[in-house]
């Protein structure tokens, strides 16, 4: 069998993917008054189902597990394919534990419309978690569209300030890259079918098997690139992130930000560097400058706004910055880095929102860092909170935020020294925007409208938790870095190797795959043995790696 | 010359002329309509206010009823071209057919206590109907350039009549006479066209000038201006009856202007109409000439996408806003015909249904919004989520499935678009197509915000008369309550707009938005049924790659 050593899992992910939803409709049937602490308790369902399924991983195995495979429109070939591997495990937690935490915050204010309200953040977590588990490209651009549909809603009907130009904005922006990204996928798997003269199928196993022309790929690596870019944002690409971020209501910028731009990095390794290995190595050099102009530049807003919502979505600029960085460095650390990163960031800016909304309640409503100061002194639990929030954030040595960034600027002085040298500088600017924002509202003078007291159940519910999960990263950024090892090494090594790159010895290269017919047969990785001794010096030792663990994992 | 008119139908009556045989099997769909646009016609002669009101519409559902019936009964036999080669009843046709008559039917449900039928006479208005719809089975089942014609005027004739049907509104009379202006040029430049190809050929039948064109030994279209000049003023002729830039002028005028039933079954059935025939025309009768013109229709269909949702864009009066959609849909749609692929033609089909189940589920909103607020204006949306949630969410899942996100309908007909160009070399097409549809979120999601997102002032207002905490002021209702943990004592109970609970407005536009909006979704989750449906069309028309 050929899934011989990956873990069976006790459900289906299709039940944790659609669970979300159904208990938002569910407590949509409920009065008004009690939907938010029902779905809220009820959150915890999907929670411990993702805990369930991240304990089953196998994390020495690194191709897709807990397989779910349906045709869904046979006559396109699309696939309803879902899967977990080493790339998306810890994100699929990261979602379901600050949808919990949001729904948590929600659920103990009051809000307009609450039915309403608690359809789309369900809508929202269904969305996310269909994105990250997809494994058919038209299906993981039929949820990523659809994610854009609740932060829509969630931002015009309860955001404040310029709402409804602000979610317009931003669903054009994302919409321009998103129906770019469409005609792309379709795209990829009509070249792929006719260059291979195979049927149709969009599943990432099926078109990693069949490479696409190093014309077409560059041309369809810039619609995917367009996509993901405007989603992280980066700086290009950032127009619609300040209006978006200023208005929307607390839970939901804090999952957007947390989750949903993660969707975007996590394209980048899941399906652009496995499916257009030349066009990434192509386009390399543009990436990383796109991805230093990110940090030097949101590191420079980030420290110059005076708004303390805005020094947050800046600073995340930065990460993403960072995170592209990592991804197109196009090396093992790099890309590990990236993906621990992700795992960081969504933890780290989620709380950093949930603090600002805290912070603001205690200076009069305001977010503007002139009306802030001195709220530690009668505040010390708050203040320890948002001191760890804001180490952990700026990289200090011994947080795993620590750990990634490094990884990340050792994968790049690999690849680029140059570069490398430069995006350090925006590790010492993350300190001090961090910890001007932190002085400025917690020390200093105490601003003028500022009533400080101290942190509150409602405020707590959300913070403590993912404040303590910081820490235990902290502790154990392996939790990260061993499950995502593998599928790590998997998605980058096309890209790496320049035996993929060239389209005459990819071609030399399919016979030696696994057939694709079958249930399952796509899935299975080649078996690289007669392949890896001509591999050039430095990628080998991930070949070596890859090969090794997928002679073990696939006992067929 | 005085002769007798008794004595000329004398002569016709014993002259020995041999009819074509008819196959009453495959001409049923047509006949029934025609009967059924008689009896009403009869029926509305009526004394009673009460037969006149209620059995003249339920006549009009239970002919419709019957013409859908037999067009089923029909469905995926084989092809058969009847009297005499001037028709042919295959799947595409049957397809058409069954699109324009769920259109009628919801169109009639629409009118059901709209001013119109009133106006004009419930006979009259519902008989001209049923004679636009069997103009339209006619035109879709044409396989002869006279039918042809017949088939579009049987179709237009009725239409022009039917939009002037209010004639105490200004309105409406100038929607039916700009639209019998406009629609009298659209027929004489096709007919035109036409009686120029029946020179180049010297045949009226499709097949007959099919063999002629593929027959002929080089030069083909470009050698011969007669033939080029023909199917130049057909395009014309099709583009104007489709609302295809730049003949798509009228489009938003009349669309506004007409009945909103009648704007409803414009744009559905008669889009659907003009889209089969030209499939037919020029997927299956000038399929040889295909190098030809598709760079030409590519070029249509660019325009029409980008003029149709640049149009929309500005617009508050939303039959005027789906009438450019309208526009923009038609390019969609004939981007499918332009790669001349059974893949194609199948998508334009599958196209075609997603864009009946999109529409008609917004225009029975548009008509609860007129009774109620006697205006289609946008800004009369605000708090329609409150108001008439199941309306509400009709219209937003119609707006969300024309911008084609994923989920709906829309979304799915748009990937089998795009695989269709992809597939048949027209990759730049495709990318024109997205770029339409990243347009048209900017007006889409102008109506979507319009219902459920209120303006801030309007905000504490709309609270205060629904929630426990009425009478407070507007600052208590911070975005989400962000400011005041304080202030969780008790849920406001000013939502519930997510449930059904409460349905109000007409039952009839009820039932056609529920039911159309929840197709949408649901063809948009499973459209294994509607591919099924629709691969029918591909195989229909022969000589097609």
């Amino acid at each position: 069998m050929i899934f011989a050593h990956a873990s069976s899992a006790p459900f289906s992910l299709s039940i944790l993917i659609w669970l979300p939803l159904a208990l938002a409709l569910v407590c949509a049937a409920l009065p008004a008054r009690v939907t938010g602490r029902a779905l809220a308790a009820l959150s915890l369902l999907p929670l411990a189902l993702a805990v369930t399924f991240v304990a089953n991983f196998n994390s020495s195995y690194p191709f897709p597990q807990f397989v779910t495979d349906h045709s869904w429109i046979p006559s396109l070939g699309i696939h309803y394919a879902l899967a977990m591997n080493g790339l998306n495990v810890s994100l699929v937690l990261l979602t379901t534990v600050l949808f919990t935490v949001s729904l948590a915050w929600s659920a103990l204010r009051d809000i307009e419309r609450p039915r309403l309200y608690y359809f789309w953040l369900g809508l929202a977590e269904s969305a996310v978690l269909g994105a990250f588990l997809a494994q058919d490209l038209i299906l993981f651009v039929a949820f990523f569209d659809l994610m854009l549909i609740p932060f829509y809603f969630l931002v015009g009907s309860w955001g404040s300030g310029e709402r409804v130009r602000a979610t317009i904005k931003m669903v054009i922006y994302t919409a321009v890259g998103s129906f770019l990204m469409l005609a792309a996928a379709i795209a990829t798997g009509v070249i792929a079918a006719g260059d291979h003269h195979t049927a149709l199928n969009f599943t990432f196993g099926a078109l990693e098997h069949l490479p696409v022309s190093r014309t077409d790929g560059e041309w369809l690596f810039l619609g995917f690139a367009v996509a993901f870019l405007v989603k992280m944002p980066v700086v290009p690409f950032h127009g619609w992130l300040a209006d978006a971020y200023k208005s929307m209501p607390i839970p939901a910028v804090a999952v957007f930000s947390g989750v949903v731009a993660k969707v975007a990095s996590y394209g980048f390794l899941q399906i652009v560097l496995p499916l257009f290995p030349q066009a990434s190595h192509h386009f390399q050099v543009l990436m990383l400058i796109i991805a230093l102009v990110s940090i030097l530049w949101a590191t420079a807003m980030a420290f110059t706004t005076r708004d303390v919502r805005l020094v947050i979505a800046y600073s995340s600029v930065a990460q993403m910055g960072f995170i592209l960085l990592g991804i197109f460095s196009l090396q093992a650390p790099g890309a590990q880095g990236a993906l621990l990163q992700m795992l960081n960031h969504g933890l780290v800016t989620a709380a950093a929102f949930f603090i600002v909304a805290a912070v603001a309640a205690r200076s009069g409503g305001s977010e503007r860092m002139d009306d802030m100061g001195g709220i530690a002194f009668r505040a010390p639990l708050l203040a320890t909170l948002f001191l760890i929030v804001t180490l952990a954030n700026l990289a200090m040595p011994g947080s795993s935020n620590f750990i990634g960034e490094f990884m990340i600027l050792l994968g790049t002085f690999q690849s680029h020294l140059a570069i490398a040298l430069i995006a350090s500088l925006g590790v010492v600017g993350a300190a001090f925007y961090g910890l001007r924002l932190f002085i400025g509202a917690m020390h200093n003078r105490v601003g003028g409208r500022v009533q400080s007291f101290e942190i509150k159940r409602s405020e707590a519910i959300a913070i403590v938790p993912l404040c303590l999960i910081i820490l235990v990263l902290a502790f154990y950024p392996q939790f990260g870095l061993s499950r995502s090892q593998a599928s790590v090494n998997l998605a980058i090594a096309p890209a790496t190797t320049s035996a993929f790159r060239g389209s005459q010895s990819a071609a030399a290269l399919l016979p030696t795959f696994a057939s694709l017919d079958g249930p399952a047969g796509w899935w299975a990785y080649p078996l690289l043995a007669g392949v890896s001794h001509s591999l050039p010096g430095k990628p080998r030792r991930i070949y070596t790696y890859t090969t090794a663990s997928s002679g073990s994992g696939s006992g067929q | 010359m005085n002769a007798h008119p008794y004595a000329m139908s004398f002569l016709l009556a014993t002259a020995h002329i041999h009819g074509p045989h008819i196959s009453w099997a495959e001409l049923s769909p047509i006949a029934v309509l025609g009967v059924g646009a008689l009896v009403v016609l009869l029926v509305g002669l009526a004394s009673s206010q009460m037969v006149r009101a209620r059995l003249v519409p339920t006549l009009t559902l239970v002919a419709i009823a019957g013409a859908i019936g037999t067009e089923i009964w029909r469905f995926s036999h084989a092809p058969q071209t009847i009297v005499a080669g001037a028709l042919r009843i295959d799947d595409l046709a049957l397809i058409a057919d069954l699109v324009c008559a769920v259109a009628a039917v919801a169109a009639v449900l629409l009118a059901w206590r709209a001013r119109a039928p009133r106006e004009a006479g419930q006979g009259e208005f519902h008989s001209l109907m049923l004679f636009s719809l069997m103009g339209m089975a006619v035109l879709v089942s044409a396989q002869d350039l006279i039918t042809l014609f017949l088939g579009l005027e049987l179709l237009s004739i009725p239409l022009y009549v039917l939009c002037a049907a209010e004639y105490r509104r200004e309105g409406s009379l100038e929607a039916g006479l700009k639209y019998l202006i406009i629609g009298s040029v659209g027929s004489a430049t096709l007919v035109y066209g036409l009686a120029l190809i029946y020179g180049a050929t010297g045949q009226t039948g499709f097949g007959a000038v099919a063999h002629v064109l593929a027959s002929q030994s080089g030069g083909g279209l470009l050698g011969d201006p007669l033939l080029l000049t023909g199917i130049a003023l057909v395009i014309v002729g099709f583009a104007f009856k489709a609302s295809v830039a730049p003949f798509h002028q009228w489009t938003p005028d009349v669309y506004e202007g007409a009945p909103t039933a009648i704007t409803a079954f414009m744009a559905t059935a008669t889009k659907a109409a003009a889209i089969a025939v030209f499939l037919r025309f020029f997927d299956f009768t000038l399929t040889a000439e295909h190098v030809n013109w598709a760079p030409a229709l590519a070029a249509l269909a660019s325009v029409t996408i980008i003029v149709g949702n640049v149009g929309a864009l500005g617009q508050s009066s939303l039959k005027r806003l789906l009438g450019y959609s309208g526009v923009a849909q038609a390019g969609y749609m004939l981007t499918g015909l332009v790669v001349g692929t059974r893949l194609g033609v199948s998508a334009t089909m599958f196209y075609v249904v997603a864009y009946l189940l999109m529409n008609l589920g917004a225009f029975a909103v548009i008509v609860h919004q007129e009774r109620v607020s006697g205006s289609d204006r946008m800004a009369a949306l605000s708090g329609l989520g409150r108001r008439s949630p199941l309306l509400a969410w009709s219209l937003t899942i119609a707006m969300l499935a024309l911008a084609g996100i994923p989920g709906t309908i829309g979304f799915i007909g748009k990937v089998q678009l795009i695989h269709s160009l992809v597939n048949g070399g027209y990759g730049w097409l495709a990318i024109v197509l997205v770029v339409g549809a990243m347009i048209s979120l900017g007006y889409y999601l102008r109506v979507v915000a319009a219902i459920w997102m209120t303006p801030a002032d309007a905000r504490g207002v709309a609270v205060a008369g629904a929630g426990p905490l009425a009478g407070a002021p507007v600052a208590a209702f911070p975005p989400i309550a962000g400011g005041s943990p304080e202030a969780d004592l008790q849920a406001s109970a000013g939502g519930g707009a997510l449930g059904v609970e409460r349905l109000t407005g007409d039952p009839e536009l009820l039932l056609v938005a529920g039911v159309f909006g929840a197709l949408c979704i649901v063809f948009g989750v499973i459209p294994g049924p509607v591919f099924e449906f629709v691969a029918h069309a591909g195989a229909a028309l022969v000589g097609l790659r």
